[in-house]
């Protein structure tokens, strides 16, 4: 076999693989959503948004305490979380140059990103909840924070890395000072890729589970913004419903997983859009 | 500015230590001349503007590894002077002190004295960022800001001058105005500066740079990345340019070293071998390597 056909069936052979294991990762992803879709779809009514989880045994009902509660304690866990996450990432990323600190940091945190979820529930169950005395939605709030951290860390950096030297160079040359470097050029330079980091960590926690249950658990009604009490959440009503008998809280927990699903897709789509018009990148 | 920067070098009387020019590895100068009379003025009725920079006996250092052995030259005000040399010379890292942008990375040093107004910028109390702010930097890939045109230009002077809207319009246009882009980007002001072409980006980054009013021009192959168009017009406007700026450039293109400068440094290995009017550069170089090198017989 001549040198050059022997480099297009290579060639060749790489490419069908490549594109098998494509195929097969966006098979599932098709299959799940298409299963949410078919099983959940129908259990998004009116009520769904409006009335609040039913008892066991009873008739139709909603998440509206869940879809709450959620968005409550997934937002608090960003807002803590990702300043947190975006500071460190940045710390490692532009001041990290020949600093020792920088390396454990990184290390530790690599530790903290593969860490399994319901470690960091355990501790705040330690934390805060046996302090505490019960269970509340500041816990989890907490908990959520604690994931949301090596996230945005491990995104912000690699995003700031990945700015060009030269456009730092620029903004140095010109007399500006380090930090204004930071904010106004690698910052914007870099802000899809942060936000987009920032955006995959709401979507890690909005589908956390194993944190939640031992921090805030799970309230049957709906209390508002009662932040010092179990509070309502959709992964662990989806989980408790899901493994339930009850034919009406399945049909709920098919629900609260597909809009949770879609609200992460959405979530994504937007802010690669948002940032698209915003005209910072090419 | 400084007094010091007079036709006559304050520094005269200890010449010798800032004449050699190592015409062959260190061996014995063959044509050791004074800096401060060569290169000699163009023409008899017109002195040679000042020297506004002073390099002397410059040693630069990656880690362990020494780039630069020694450099003596000076740079006149308001004239170009060209740094040419085959890739790894040393002609960027030289630019690079000059603004001390190299200190970004801490295995970078430099040793001896860079004197710019007859002060040593390599002093470490000197503050980097006033001092970037006067020597002006353009580098071989445009590097425009993630921002507006306008916000580009608007940049550099917000850093160090609060100025009414208006008097700020005005700053960015006739920035924009030197660099020869107004026309094209007049009516696109808001847009980003990555919607620009290579060419117009480059010119954005030398409106970019003259519009903090700095004293200085370090040009770092500014034309490399560019069409022939584009690089024509760079050259005119680096023309223009030195007659408000001391301007250095360095670039891998003689011809353009004999078309935009007025002083050309020869440079090879870290080694300033040969430094001259561009006019006697080109046409009779007093180093054989010199004479190779723009002949293309290496490099």
């Amino acid at each position: 076999m001549s040198p050059y056909a022997r480099r297009r069936l290579v060639n060749t052979t790489v490419l069908t693989l490549s594109f098998a294991a494509t195929a097969i990762g966006l098979i599932w992803l098709a299959a799940i959503l298409w299963t949410l879709l078919q099983n959940g779809i129908t259990a998004i009514d009116f009520d769904f948004f409006t009335q609040d989880t039913p008892g066991s045994g009873g008739d139709g009902g909603g998440l509206r305490n869940a879809i709450f509660g959620s968005l409550i304690m997934t937002a608090l866990g960003t807002v803590v979380g990702a300043p947190i996450g975006i500071l460190a990432g940045t710390f490692l990323a532009e001041f990290g140059r020949g600093n020792p600190l920088a390396p454990a940091v990184r290390f530790i945190n690599d530790i903290l990103l593969s860490a399994p979820s319901i470690i960091v529930g355990v501790f705040v169950y330690e934390a805060m909840v046996l302090r505490m005395g019960h269970y509340s939605a500041w816990a989890g709030s907490v908990a959520l924070a604690i994931i949301v951290i090596p996230v945005v860390i491990r995104t912000t950096e690699n995003m700031l890395n990945l700015v060009p030297g030269s456009l730092r160079e620029a903004a140095y040359a010109l007399g500006t000072p380090k930090w204004q470097v930071i904010v106004f050029i690698t910052y914007r330079a870099a802000m899809q890729g942060m936000l987009t980091g920032v955006l995959l960590a709401v979507a890690r926690v909005a589908g956390e589970t194993a944190p939640l249950l031992f921090t805030v658990v799970n309230n049957q009604f709906w209390q508002g913004v009662a932040m010092d009490a179990q509070m309502a959440n959709l992964p662990v009503v989806i989980f408790q419903f899901a493994m339930s008998p009850d034919h009406n809280w399945q049909r709920l927990a098919w629900g609260g997983a597909l809009i949770i699903t879609f609200a992460i897709l959405i979530l994504n789509i937007s802010a690669r859009l948002l940032a698209n018009l915003r005209g910072f990148s090419k | 500015m400084s007094t010091d920067a007079s036709v006559t070098p304050p520094e005269q009387g200890r010449a010798p230590a800032f004449t050699a020019f190592r015409a062959d590895g260190g061996a014995a100068p063959t044509h050791a001349v004074a800096l401060s009379e060569a290169p000699r003025p163009t023409e008899a009725a017109t002195p040679a503007p000042p020297e506004k920079v002073i390099v002397r006996n410059l040693y630069f250092f990656y880690k362990k590894y020494e780039a630069l052995h020694g450099i003596n030259l000076a740079l006149r005000d308001k004239r170009v002077t060209a740094f040419i040399g085959p890739s790894g010379c040393g002609k960027s890292t030289l630019l690079r002190i000059l603004n001390r942008i190299y200190q970004l990375y801490p295995e970078q040093r430099a040793t001896g004295e860079v004197l710019v107004d007859g002060k040593n910028i390599l002093d470490p109390g000197v503050d980097l960022n006033l001092l970037r702010a006067k020597i002006g930097m353009v580098f071989q890939k445009p590097t425009p800001f993630p921002m507006s045109i306008y916000d580009n230009i608007a940049f550099g002077i917000r850093l160090y001058e609060k100025l009414p809207p208006a008097e700020l319009d005005e700053r960015v246009e006739s920035a924009l105005r030197r660099a020869a882009l107004w026309d094209e980007v007049k009516d696109k002001l808001k847009q980003s500066g990555l919607s620009l072409s290579g060419g117009q980006q480059q010119r954005l980054c030398i409106a970019r740079a003259i519009a903090v009013k700095p004293e200085i021009l370090l040009l770092d192959e500014p034309a490399s990345a560019l069409d022939p168009i584009s690089t024509q017009r760079i050259e005119e406007l680096i023309g223009e340019l030195k007659t408000d700026y001391c301007i250095a450039i360095v670039t891998h293109n003689m011809q353009q070293a004999a078309r935009a400068s007025d002083y050309t440094a020869f440079m090879y290995l870290g080694e300033l071998v040969e430094f001259d009017e561009t006019e006697a550069i080109f046409t009779h170089p007093k180093n054989k390597r010199t004479e190779d090198y723009i002949t293309g017989r290496f490099g």
